[in-house]
């Protein structure tokens, strides 16, 4: 199986030593540096999770923490996804910072009940005394051919969450500091590692993050704006250069925040291409292509050249493996879905 | 099983008239707050008539200035013992705030917790936590940790997150005592049809963590069961279960109706002896107190009583603006939106 294919751990600096320049890094390695670097910067961020000490992950996210933190620091749980994120409330309300992992998205279903009931709410329970600083790592969203609920596309449930932030990396610099940044805020952060991606590479700059709050113009178009996060940017980019030898000039935005979603940031793409796609691997209805749509339509209705279309997973579970091409969205059908918008007419 | 072993000598007589003070408290609170039911004073409430002994007591063996209380909906006998005020933990009942308004960072009491069995793990996560902080501090030193006492009832232990909590306390051995209150019944269902093999205390020995037995009825034997199973959790020997076997006298709220499933006489025949009157015989006998002083205690009681209830008549809704301020600690613009909306739109300016 593909997924137990370790790549390399990231080169570590000395501990405590912060980072700089820029290198060339694959994703999972951009994750590795950034819980590396969180776990130095903070000595109350702990990391916990199956298999995330010794074995350094499944993916071999964490490899090497454990050797260099100690076994306090980084830790095994027992294989119980709601008793690791209630040990993370627990542990938080005693002044840690929790990094949990989720070994599989969709392992998070057995610890919904802690997620939403607890971390999701404690906050808002004590009216601010007991702050939930917990970033949940998760690795998301299908593409490697994985067993039955190793690939699921969740972040319509997470995003529907009062007290919950949600945020998905699409390249390894935003991987490390989306990751930095999620991991220092005082409220929880579901972190959606595209794992279909842990192998990419790409610069990251250590010294210059960028904006870390809102969305990303990954691609820069005036025809059409493809709307996507997590593994999707990188097939939208696809898509627009396919689109591009027909002479379009398609936008990517990289949507990142799941919840809150930056709607400004959203409008500004689409007023100025004022045609939209939204492209998610998660079923279609009730989705967050159909929260992205409404919004360019609050804020971009009398803009608007065609309605916003959107290219999605389907209202199936997500398939078993041989099927996975037909489910996600592919080049194929995200161009189908840039043909209707620009060939909407009105009446 | 690790069967804990623990003194079943005397309580001091001033203790125990402290303790039957606060029982008294609880006891005529807790009847109150159904009446105030009933008059319409607050929307609903569970009543936890029975289990004085066991809340009081388990909460007598903490450490309130640095031990931690994680507590359900049915522990208002328990967070008076903590010291928690009153108005403010009957603001979940009246409506105000789900959780109370008491500040649970400065009173060392989580907020009421409504899904049974998930605080279980919170215990364990901050019990892991003192123990980190410890190692970290010194680990050479021997361990003196701060303890998580957390409630559960019998229908709690129904929950997998108890499991996983015993499992994950046993394997971290986190200093975590789970006291269940065995009340006989959740909601309609009675234990046998509750837990299974009929004793969480033996549940223990599956997680190789030592367990005992108490009568949850007896006040004594609650405090000193409880302070052995903290000095254990305390010194670093790992989680406990104390099982305090009680009875729920009354309905599972004001909205139960239990004599849908139980008789007036299955409710007087099985719920043994009122730890009111355990407590309260004893200091008679023993010569500590007179019925005077039984009569002060009751006026006492009755003070508090007025005081709560006129706190809890004067708790109008909060502002509303507070529902958008404490879903996070870094409000998200959208919500700022969404607040400005709200005010925008409505009277609440």
């Amino acid at each position: 199986m593909s997924n137990a294919v370790a790549a390399p751990p990231a080169h570590a600096p000395e501990s405590g030593a912060a980072r700089t320049g820029r290198t060339s890094l694959s994703m999972n390695q951009a994750i590795n540096a950034a819980l590396h670097d969180a776990l130095a910067a903070d000595p109350r961020a702990v990391v916990l999770g199956e298999d995330v000490g010794v074995l350094g992950g499944v993916f071999r996210v964490t490899d090497g923490l454990q050797a260099e933190f100690g076994a306090d620091r980084v830790f095994d749980t027992p294989l119980a996804e709601s008793g690791i994120l209630g040990m993370s409330v627990g542990l938080a309300m005693a002044g840690y910072h929790p990094i949990p992992e989720v070994q599989f998205d969709g392992f998070v279903y057995p610890a919904i009940n802690q997620l939403v009931t607890q971390i999701a709410r404690m906050n808002f329970r004590t009216r601010g005394a007991l702050p939930m600083p917990i970033t949940l790592r998760m690795p998301s969203f299908g593409g490697i051919q994985s067993p039955e609920l190793h690939s699921e596309s969740l972040e319509w449930l997470f995003a529907h969450v009062a007290g919950l932030k949600v945020v998905s990396p699409s390249s390894p610099h935003q991987a490390y500091h989306l990751l930095r940044h999620a991991a220092s805020r005082p409220d929880p952060v579901v972190y959606m590692e595209p794992k279909s991606r842990y192998w990419q590479k790409g610069e990251v700059d250590f010294d210059e993050p960028g904006n870390l709050e809102g969305v990303d113009v990954a691609r820069e178009g005036r025809h059409l704006t493809l709307v996507a996060w997590g593994a999707m940017v990188t097939r939208c980019l696809q898509a627009a250069e396919a689109a591009a030898e027909d002479g379009l000039d398609v936008e990517v935005l990289d949507l990142r925040w799941l919840s809150p979603i930056d709607a400004d940031g959203l409008a500004a793409s689409i007023a100025k291409t004022r045609r939209a796609v939204v492209v998610h691997e998660a079923p279609k209805t009730a989705g967050l292509g159909a929260e992205v749509a409404q919004l360019i339509t609050e804020r971009c209705f009398g803009t608007l050249k065609a309605p916003v279309e959107r290219v999605t997973g389907f209202d199936v579970p997500f398939p078993s493996g041989s099927l996975e091409n037909e489910y996600i969205p592919n080049i194929d059908r995200i161009l189908y879905g840039i043909q209707r918008v620009l060939e909407y007419r009105r009446g | 099983m690790t069967s804990l072993a623990f003194e079943r000598t005397p309580l001091a007589d001033a203790e125990l008239v402290r303790l039957y003070s606060q029982m008294t408290q609880v006891r005529h609170l807790d009847t109150s707050a159904i009446a105030w039911q009933r008059q319409g004073i607050v929307p609903g409430y569970a009543p936890m008539r029975g289990q004085e002994a066991a809340q009081v007591g388990a909460v007598a063996a903490l450490d309130m200035s640095r031990d931690f209380l994680f507590p359900t909906y049915r522990e208002m006998g328990a967070a008076l013992a903590a010291g928690v005020d009153m108005g403010e933990y009957m603001a979940t009942h009246k409506a105000t705030w789900n959780g109370g308004m008491y500040d649970a960072r400065a009173t060392r009491v989580t907020p009421i917790q409504t899904v049974i069995g998930g605080s279980a793990l919170h215990a364990v996560g901050w019990g892991h936590g003192q123990r980190l902080d410890a190692l970290a501090a010194d680990a050479d030193a021997p361990l003196d940790l701060p303890v998580a006492l957390v409630f559960l009832g019998d229908g709690a232990t129904s929950q997998g997150d108890v499991h996983e909590a015993m499992n994950f306390a046993g394997v971290f051995e986190t200093p975590t005592v789970f006291f269940v209150q065995n009340n006989g019944w959740a909601i309609s269902v009675p234990t046998e049809r509750q837990v299974s093999g009929g004793s969480v205390a033996a549940r223990g020995a599956g997680y190789g963590i030592a367990a005992v037995r108490v009568d949850g009825n007896d006040i004594e034997e609650v405090v000193q069961a409880t302070r052995a199973a903290v000095a254990h959790a305390r010194s670093g020997a790992g989680p406990v279960v104390v099982e305090a076997m009680t009875y729920r006298r009354g309905p599972h709220s004001t909205s139960d109706d239990p004599g849908r499933y139980r008789s007036l006489e299955e409710e007087r025949n099985d719920g043994g002896p009122d730890p009111l009157d355990v407590a309260r015989e004893r200091l008679l006998s023993r010569g500590a107190f007179s019925t005077a002083d039984v009569a002060d205690v009751q006026s006492a009681a009755e003070a508090l009583e007025e005081r709560v209830r006129a706190d809890v008549q004067a708790q109008g809704p909060r502002p509303g603006a507070e529902m958008f301020e404490y879903v996070y600690q870094e409000m998200p613009v959208s919500l700022r939106e969404q607040a400005a909306a709200w005010r925008e739109e409505s009277d609440h300016v």
